[in-house]
């Protein structure tokens, strides 16, 4: 009877400091990430300066056009394309993780082979490195997105449950996207030429996400099928809870779909890695 | 004796001529690199993808309204079509030799290249060649013939092409110009990737004429960073809407941009101290 009492109690202890090493662990990736990229920050700036051209082109098509027909385009006006356009900026950093291209190297230089001799999964480190760079990269952010908005004054109030909704999506979009680039890396372990088969991926995503135009300005059709791919869940729908126009019902289908795809990318990259990791042990002997 | 066969031999030493030179190289690169065919379909992929998603913008861009700032849909498709053309001549002539030229001076064997018997700043700009790249030439110049047989009879003929390739390969050369500047930079800088990262991106700018941008940014790509004269004004010329002073000003920046570029990398040159020192 004490028995299984004690037996329990150890359980729990041991989940409870497996918890605890597993969040310290987060922290160090995060921290030691932090003071790398902080280093950079020149370089980060040209890279992020460079990032900031593509919005910007389309922020100033859209403007031209919602001017010339009206004051408005499917709902959007200067401002809110403004408003839309500068959020993106941030999203399109929080979309940054670990490249699927990065896989071939990885693989072909058996920095995986180091990585598997560790207690936990390699997903983390590369989720703990991210984390601790995107920290980084949201400071970074806010001098660029004070210089675009006195560059095209975007229109926006947001209500404190789309501002909540907005944090919690950022890093939902994150998480849905580190999960499934992994998947889409993981490809790597069965053929080398993976590359087509990114570019078309990255393409797809540009034209489904609301990364192009706001998805509202899609054809019906094009809007119809993004429900149901992952892509508008890490783009579209973390700038629109935030700029608006969205209803309370759409905000939290938006937050339940981000967790029913990061449950998905979850056991994606379990099953895809289990299987994966058998082709890389028999290639390395 | 030999002092005098010394001298005879520095008399008569005369350099390679830059064509010449141009084309042993061109001719070096592209057998080295059509070994490798499955990289032509590769680039091709990416090329018809790129495209493809520029051509859907503007379907969505045209869905909307039926001219952007006076420009109409044909028009815009010859600008994009000037415009991919514009980055498959850099991607192939122009990028890799800058990407090895950087390289050298970081690693300081820019040696190589200094002690033969030629001109350093012809050699660095023509020893390497990225053959593939040069399929966006070709799927932009389809695109820009598919543009100017929609635009029907405003196009203007042979007039207008003759200027439009007279104006790509002035623009091209501003481009190059440009670029040199940025790798000389590399004498004074380190992180000079990331400037060529950058301005990669700018170039995205070059996809629509820059007349529709706000004036600052208009002003910064034009006289900072050349993409209206690579881009816009060839383009301006297939929709005849070229106009004689900006004939004149393009001609000026590329007079500008090359004397500028070459003595920013002379300067440079002299800042440079090689592997050994």
């Amino acid at each position: 009877m004490t028995n299984t009492v004690t037996e329990i109690v150890l359980q729990d202890q041991i989940r409870a400091s497996r918890w605890r090493s597993m969040i310290s662990l987060y922290w160090m990736l995060a921290k030691t990430a932090m003071q790398a990229r902080f280093q950079y920050r020149a370089s980060n700036y040209f890279y992020m300066i460079g990032m900031v051209v593509e919005p910007t082109i389309y922020l100033v098509v859209w403007r031209t056009i919602a001017e010339s027909s009206g004051g408005a385009v499917g709902g959007y006006t200067a401002g809110t394309f403004a408003a839309y356009y500068i959020v993106w900026t941030l999203v399109r950093n929080m979309n940054i993780v670990f490249t699927p291209f990065g896989w071939e190297i990885r693989i072909r230089e058996g920095e995986l082979s180091g990585q598997l001799l560790r207690p936990v999964h390699p997903i983390h480190y590369d989720l703990g490195f991210f984390i601790g760079w995107k920290v980084i990269v949201i400071v970074l952010w806010i001098p660029i997105a004070a210089v675009l908005s006195l560059a095209f004054h975007p229109t926006f109030d947001p209500s404190i449950e789309q501002c909540i909704v907005f944090f919690v999506a950022i890093w939902g979009a994150y998480l849905i996207r580190s999960m499934l680039l992994w998947v889409l890396g993981m490809i790597t372990f069965w053929t080398t030429r993976v590359s087509a088969l990114f570019e078309a991926y990255f393409m797809a995503e540009l034209l489904l996400s609301g990364r192009l135009v706001p998805m509202t300005l899609m054809p019906g059709w094009v809007q119809g099928l993004s429900w149901f791919l992952p892509f508008r869940w890490t783009f579209g729908f973390p700038i629109t809870a935030l700029v608006g126009p969205i209803s309370k019902t759409e905000l939290v289908v938006g937050v339940l779909a981000q967790i029913g795809w990061v449950l998905f990318g979850v056991l994606l990259v379990k099953v895809v890695w289990r299987r994966g990791i058998r082709k890389f042990s028999a290639v390395g002997g | 004796m030999t002092d005098k066969t010394a001298k005879m031999n520095v008399t008569s030493f005369r350099p390679v001529r830059a064509p010449r030179l141009a084309w042993s190289f061109f001719r070096i690169g592209a057998m080295n690199e059509l070994q490798y065919r499955s990289n032509f379909f590769l680039q091709l992929l990416q090329s018809v993808l790129t495209l493809g998603a520029g051509l859907v913008g503007l379907a969505v861009v045209f869905g909307r309204t039926t001219n952007l700032s006076g420009w109409t849909r044909p028009e815009l498709l010859v600008v994009m079509g000037v415009f991919t053309m514009v980055g498959g001549i850099t991607n192939t002539f122009v990028v890799p030799n800058m990407q090895k030229l950087v390289e050298d001076i970081q690693r300081g064997t820019l040696d190589f290249a200094l002690t033969k018997p030629a001109d350093a700043q012809t050699l660095v700009s023509v020893r390497q060649i990225s053959i593939w790249r040069s399929v966006d030439i070709l799927t932009g110049l389809i695109v820009l013939i598919v543009g100017v047989v929609q635009l029907g009879d405003n196009n203007n003929g042979i007039k207008g092409a003759t200027s439009l390739v007279m104006l790509l390969l002035l623009g091209s050369w501003t481009i190059y110009c440009f670029w040199l500047i940025l790798a000389s930079s590399a004498f004074w800088f380190i992180r000079v990737n990331e400037m060529q990262e950058l301005f990669q991106g700018l170039f995205r700018s070059g996809q629509y004429p820059v007349r529709i941008y706000p004036g600052w940014m208009r002003f910064g790509l034009t006289f900072l960073v050349p993409i209206a004269f690579a881009v816009t004004v060839p383009a301006e010329a297939a929709t005849n809407r070229l106009t004689g002073i900006t004939v004149v000003v393009a001609l000026a920046a590329a007079a500008l941009f090359g004397i500028g570029s070459r003595w920013i990398w002379r300067t440079g040159l002299r800042r440079y101290s090689g592997a050994s020192a």
